[in-house]
């Protein structure tokens, strides 16, 4: 795998791709596993579907629009929605989720129906993801949506935590909790367009979960968990990358494989390590 | 100038169009220590939520030490019924605590000096700090109570509400933990919301009875009419070892 980084560029710009969607999944899926949001977040990358669909159709029409600045409003939108309805309705969080999700998808089918010369493969793209041919546009976009990213957690971390922990109580003491909520929200729509790329719409919420839970059981510290899960997601993405290039295999899945065989030897590891050391100490 | 520092007017809440609290009229003074009881479900989190700020009444006013609740509760500590808490949740015993200063720290930065020694005064007098550096899901649940009434005390409140505060406490545990509720008293005003009688009656100074309407005369007694009314029917008022009398002797009319 090295010769063909030092070859091919995109080699490279697949790796970099990866490298930089583990660094936004490892942040904000530590978030996303400890609050429970996996399911919004499943909402929101379905959702896109139909940013990509709406881009693919209006960039016959529209020089700047491609399909991921679709998806890039799709998600925002959708993600704000979800949050707003629930609060604002009596509408519960998981029919919001629902309704969005496949409202999103539908309108993604129809537009990429109606786009003149579409192919089949691009649909495919997007839906299992193609990171062997991210253009270097995509890499910088990746590269900026990671800084704010990064720059919003690091601003707001102790309100995030503070969220996170016990929401009843933060707004109890005067924390703007419902703008912070829909923030993260808005965190999740802009990984969501980053991990697309990488692993494709269905296959999203893996690296939104697998790397963090893995990380979880190593740290109890939401600090150290974001950094391991990082480390994880990186990890998953090179250990992934050289697997499918060795056998010829679709990357963004064998990415998503190759995490979940690391979650399942570190679950084992772990288990066994408490059992020993269970063992050892009797009585705490 | 008085030392009222809670008064509610006449407040009537409703809770997807049914009322939760009807016509309350209380007024609370400086170190009073307020025990409320009822039922399950009879408006007790609903009234402290209003004292918050997180429920709005429909009707009637609240105030907190003079301001409306949302800018009086930054005087408040607030200890949340437990189901709310995640016990797997990655955060060490310090963590949790600074959470009481959110309050008071500017959006944007860190947590500082202050912030912190306030965290250790509140560790100190829930007698937790030597856990500090612990995990919260390590603790049990007593220990993990008092760490939530430190988070309450960081702020260094004037009012300290606490719902269904020994409902996670073991029994071995709960002695302990009178006694800490027992040094906080007259050093702020404090309202305890219970649905136990008994764990309620020994400790406070003064006891309502909440079912939507509530049952109070400033006192530490409440007539068995009170609690019929509010209980809905004939109220057991044998309650396990008290040691107070909550009832005044009841005389034929």
């Amino acid at each position: 795998m090295i010769d063909a980084l030092m070859q091919y560029e995109f080699m490279r710009n697949a790796l970099w791709a990866g490298l930089l969607a583990a660094v936004a999944c490892g942040i904000i899926g530590t978030y996303v596993v400890v609050k429970r949001m996996t399911f919004i977040s499943g909402g929101v990358s379905h959702a896109s579907f139909g940013g990509i669909g709406l881009g693919y159709y209006l960039s016959h029409y529209i020089s700047w629009m491609t399909p991921v600045i679709g998806a890039l409003i799709f998600t925002i939108a959708s993600a704000l929605g979800i949050g707003m309805v629930v609060r604002r309705s009596r509408l519960t969080e998981d029919t919001a989720i629902g309704i969005m999700w496949s409202i999103g998808m539908a309108i993604g089918i129809i537009f990429i129906g109606i786009t003149p010369g579409y192919i089949i493969s691009d649909l495919f793209g997007y839906l299992f993801g193609n990171i062997l041919i991210v253009p270097t546009s995509d890499i910088i976009m990746m590269i900026i949506l990671d800084m704010i990213i990064i720059s919003v957690v690091v601003l707001l971390y102790k309100e995030f935590f503070a969220l996170s922990f016990d929401q009843e109580f933060s707004t109890a003491i005067g924390i703007p909790t419902e703008r912070l909520y829909l923030i993260l929200l808005g965190l999740i729509a802009l990984t969501v367009v980053l991990l697309i790329r990488v692993v494709g719409i269905i296959l999203v919420i893996a690296l939104l979960t697998i790397p963090s839970a893995t990380a979880r059981q190593y740290t109890h510290s939401m600090k150290n968990m974001m950094w391991l899960s990082i480390l994880v997601g990186m990890a998953s993405v090179i250990g992934g990358l050289r697997l499918s290039y060795e056998l010829d295999i679709a990357s963004g899945a064998t990415i998503i494989l190759f995490s979940g065989a690391l979650f399942m030897v570190s679950t084992i590891f772990t288990r066994l390590r408490h059992r020993s050391r269970a063992e050892t100490t009797p009585a705490e | 100038m008085t030392n009222e520092v809670i008064r509610l007017e006449n407040v009537w809440l409703y809770y997807d169009g049914k009322p939760a609290l009807e016509g309350i009229n209380l007024s609370l003074y400086r170190d009073d220590f307020l025990g409320i009881i009822g039922p399950n479900g009879g408006g007790k989190t609903t009234l402290l939520r209003a004292l918050l700020g997180l429920a709005k009444p429909s009707s009637g006013r609240i105030t907190i030490l003079g301001e409306a609740p949302d800018k009086g509760r930054r005087h408040v500590g607030y200890l949340p019924q437990r189901s709310l808490f995640d016990t797997d949740f990655p955060a060490s015993v310090m963590e949790v605590v600074l959470l009481g200063r959110l309050g008071h720290t500017a959006l944007f930065h860190r947590y500082s000096s202050a912030d912190r020694n306030a965290a250790i005064e509140a560790l100190k007098r829930v007698g937790m700090l030597e856990h500090k550096d612990q995990q919260i899901r390590k603790l049990s649940g007593g220990q993990q109570q008092r760490v939530f009434v430190a988070r309450a005390l960081a702020s260094d409140p004037k009012i300290l509400l606490l719902d269904e505060p020994m409902a996670n406490v073991d029994t071995p545990m709960q002695a302990g933990f009178y006694e800490l509720l027992e040094s906080l008293k007259r050093k702020m005003t404090i309202v305890m919301v219970s649905h136990d009688i008994g764990v309620v009656s020994a400790y406070v100074d003064k006891i309502a009875c909440l079912n939507r309407r509530l049952y109070y005369h400033g006192t530490k007694s409440l007539t068995q009419h009170d609690l019929e009314e509010a209980y809905q029917c004939p109220v057991d008022l044998i309650a396990h070892g008290m040691p107070h009398r909550v009832f005044e002797e009841h005389k034929d009319q």
